[in-house]
């Protein structure tokens, strides 16, 4: 099949690119990009005027439930979610039932994902096994089997040595290792961020120190160890200077926020609302200004939503015992848009952390539109002003503090390979 | 009379001036009934109270039901260990079946700050809060203002001193609320593991030293310990604690000559407070409290049914 997508303003932060272009895809791949490119015989013609075309969005930090936990969402459910949020990759964590700390799950995976046949799914692997934080897992044999990165996502690496040993073996690999940065003695039995709003409310609070605590000691391994740690969902100002500092010495040291960690603070828990509850938690709105300090100047590399659908059971129930997490696919991007419209973002920043990072950070060939790249490739309406409406969410998640709040810009095409995995054109 | 436009009772932090007064008011109006040979007035006749217990109560739901059957009111109790709890059904579903009976007000005590609200948004009937996790437990605020007026005349410009763990303290956030509402000066103290982030912010005097906090006090208020709070490295031992935090008779001399001495309950004696304190008619009002408490929940359960229509 051959398509050509006509006029539209192509952003492309790989090329450094910002200009009206025409580009053709031939056989899933990006065959030219050019002012204007004649259309080859029986190629589909897409007009885009008004339309702003990005290298497919990657989310690297989604969680799709399945195996195990079909009844919150499941593979096909997930990528469907993905494709309708402009998510042209996904990466998910391994925290299923059983883990996926072997080569069956992570194969499992991939089958269900090319099932679907929608976005690519990257399966992360689990550093140890169960995620129970005492024998790494065969980072060898994930990594053969399809894995791309590695995490105890949920259950952090509490043992030190365990980190050291994990990030140099799978440094050797080449393997990024994600974690998850909570001192779970800091934080236990912690419901929503400790300060103001907890005292308030009586909920038992996280210290912004739980997270830091473990941004610190990873970065110090890194540095030691020399070797490559990514922080995922970065919620206080205490770990983002931390990661400022790593990376001014030159550590690798990667990290990503999401979407709620820049748009909603702890005061929005004053209710019980259960579909704010998260881990990290929501923190205060100093932290929100230095995360957007962080995503300007680069310090946060990525913004990924930790896509965590929750079934209403999971939810509706008193405060303490409610599922953590935010099933954000089908919001990332009108959440992040808002750091455009804002002018804390550029464009050029933005689409930086939502494909070309996640894909360097992963080692993922993806995350541009240079001619002969895989034609993964999100169309944006930048100007559509629609309202967030969790009924109508492809997710089996409908678990979204964000119902019912207006956004600007949406993806309406989502091509994966090629091929139109999400056309919502006409919505 | 003035009417409570309420449907629930949740927390003292949503309650206005007028509206603590006016309950305050119709709960002095209703002590007289408690004193009579036959406590029984049939003002909530055919009404159905439920109190459904999630944690072990013995002062509070005693003085919930006696108050409902004061009114002539049906009062049921269910308690965690009877009720469909232990069978794994959920507070959502107990609450929907309960609604299902038709009963008028749901009295509801839970280990979990916020599970009155949850249940207020889901069912017809009233809720009342009988405390949630360490959030709120608003008829105890109540009954203490009630209290501290009823011995004071006043509650604006009185120095209140509360003593203990703050941080898991349901009594000290709903006083904290009420009685800053009300005018009071409010001086909280304990070891800094039992303070809240932030405290200060919520209108309060924050300090660790006891005889800080009591110095020229007209109220002091003590918390109870919970003896478990000590596996979680909170503190070192009842022993320090009783040595540092102990009201006696020694210290009690820095508050004013005619300070008050109170307690939620239940007391550990010659821990935050020695025998000697609680029991001396001349400063305690504990069991003043607890008597002035189902006059403070008779006119809640009133207030809630509608007031005098």
């Amino acid at each position: 099949m051959k398509l050509l997508l006509k006029g539209a303003r192509v952003i492309d932060p790989s090329q450094k690119m910002d200009a009206r272009i025409d580009i053709l895809v031939e056989e899933g791949k990006i065959s030219s990009c050019g002012t204007t490119i004649k259309a080859p015989p029986a190629a589909q013609v897409i007009n885009l005027t008004d339309m702003i075309v990005v290298p497919g969005l990657i989310d690297m930090h989604v969680h799709l439930r399945e195996p195990g936990l079909e009844y919150k969402e499941t593979i096909a459910t997930g990528s469907a979610a993905a494709v309708a949020g402009g998510f042209t990759s996904i990466a998910c964590m391994p925290n299923t039932d059983p883990v996926n700390d072997n080569r069956s799950i992570t194969e499992f995976i991939r089958r269900k994902a090319s099932e679907a046949n929608l976005a690519n799914v990257y399966p992360i692997g689990a550093i140890s096994v169960g995620s129970e934080g005492k024998q790494m897992t065969e980072f060898w044999d994930l990594k053969e089997a399809g894995v791309i990165a590695l995490s105890d996502d949920g259950k952090p690496v509490m043992d030190a040595a365990l980190m050291r040993h994990a990030m140099e073996y799978a440094g050797s690999l080449d393997l990024p290792v994600i974690q998850h940065c909570e001192d779970i003695n800091l934080s236990a039995g912690g419901l929503m961020n400790e300060g103001y709003w907890s005292t308030m409310m009586g909920l038992p609070g996280i210290p912004s120190i739980a997270e830091e605590a473990i941004v610190g000691r990873d970065i110090l391994i890194a540095e030691y160890t020399q070797t490559r740690i990514h922080i995922a969902h970065v919620s206080t100002a205490g770990s983002v200077r931390l990661i400022r500092d790593a990376k001014m010495r030159g550590l690798k040291v990667t990290a990503e926020t999401a979407p709620h960690y820049f748009t909603l603070t702890d005061e929005c828990l004053q209710d019980y609302d259960t579909s704010y509850k998260v881990n990290p938690p929501l923190r205060s709105t100093a932290d929100i200004a230095a995360i957007n300090e962080g995503l300007a100047d680069g310090t946060i590399d990525a913004i990924a939503c930790d896509h965590a659908p929750h079934a209403r059971t999971d939810k509706e129930v008193e405060f303490v015992y409610a599922a953590n997490g935010i099933s954000g696919l089908e919001t990332s991007l009108g959440l992040s848009l808002n750091l455009v419209h804002e002018g804390i973002l550029t464009w050029e920043k933005l689409i930086a952390a939502m494909a070309c990072n996640p894909a360097r950070i992963l080692n993922l060939d993806k995350g541009t539109l240079k001619k002969g790249s895989d034609a993964d490739i999100t169309v944006i309406d930048p100007e559509q002003t629609w309202r967030v409406d969790v009924k109508t969410f492809v997710s089996r998640g409908k678990n979204s503090p964000f119902s019912g709040r207006k956004m600007k810009g949406r993806a309406v095409l989502t091509l994966v390979a090629g091929d139109i995995k999400y056309d919502g054109r006409a919505l | 009379m003035m009417k409570l436009a309420k449907k629930d009772i949740l927390g003292i932090q949503e309650m206005t001036v007028d509206e603590i007064n006016l309950i305050l008011e119709t709960a002095e109006s209703f002590l007289e009934i408690s004193t009579r040979e036959i406590k029984k007035v049939p003002t909530l006749r055919g009404k159905s109270i439920i109190n459904l217990f999630y944690e072990a109560s013995t002062r509070t739901r005693t003085s919930f039901e006696i108050a409902g059957k004061r009114l002539s009111a049906d009062t049921i109790n269910i308690s965690a260990s009877t009720s469909s709890v232990v069978k794994g059904e959920t507070l959502i579903d107990t609450a929907r079946n309960l609604e299902a009976m038709n009963p008028d007000i749901i009295v509801l005590r839970h280990s979990a700050a916020g599970a009155p609200h949850l249940l207020a948004s889901l069912v017809r009937q009233s809720i009342i809060n009988a405390g949630d996790g360490a959030h709120e437990h608003p008829s105890q605020a109540l009954l203490d203002m009630m209290t501290i007026r009823e011995k004071k005349g006043r509650l604006a410009g009185l120095k209140v001193a509360i003593i203990g763990d703050i941080l898991h303290s349901r009594v000290a956030r709903s006083n904290i609320y009420g009685l800053s509402k009300m005018g009071a000066r409010i001086v909280v103290a304990g070891p800094a593991t039992m303070m809240p982030r932030n405290i200060e912010q919520m209108g309060v005097k924050a300090c660790t030293k006891l005889e800080e906090a009591i110095t020229d006090a007209d109220v002091v208020m003590m918390l109870r310990i919970q003896l478990e709070r000590q596996k979680q490295n909170i503190f070192p031992s009842l022993r320090e604690y009783a040595q540092h935090y102990c009201l006696n008779r020694k210290n009690i001399k820095l508050a004013k000559p005619d300070a008050i001495v109170m307690h939620p309950g239940p007391i550990n004696r010659g821990v935050e407070i020695s025998p000697d304190i609680a029991d001396d008619p001349a400063c305690s009002v504990i069991l003043d409290q607890v008597n002035n408490g189902v006059a403070v929940r008779m006119a809640l359960l009133y207030l809630l049914s509608g007031g005098n229509e």
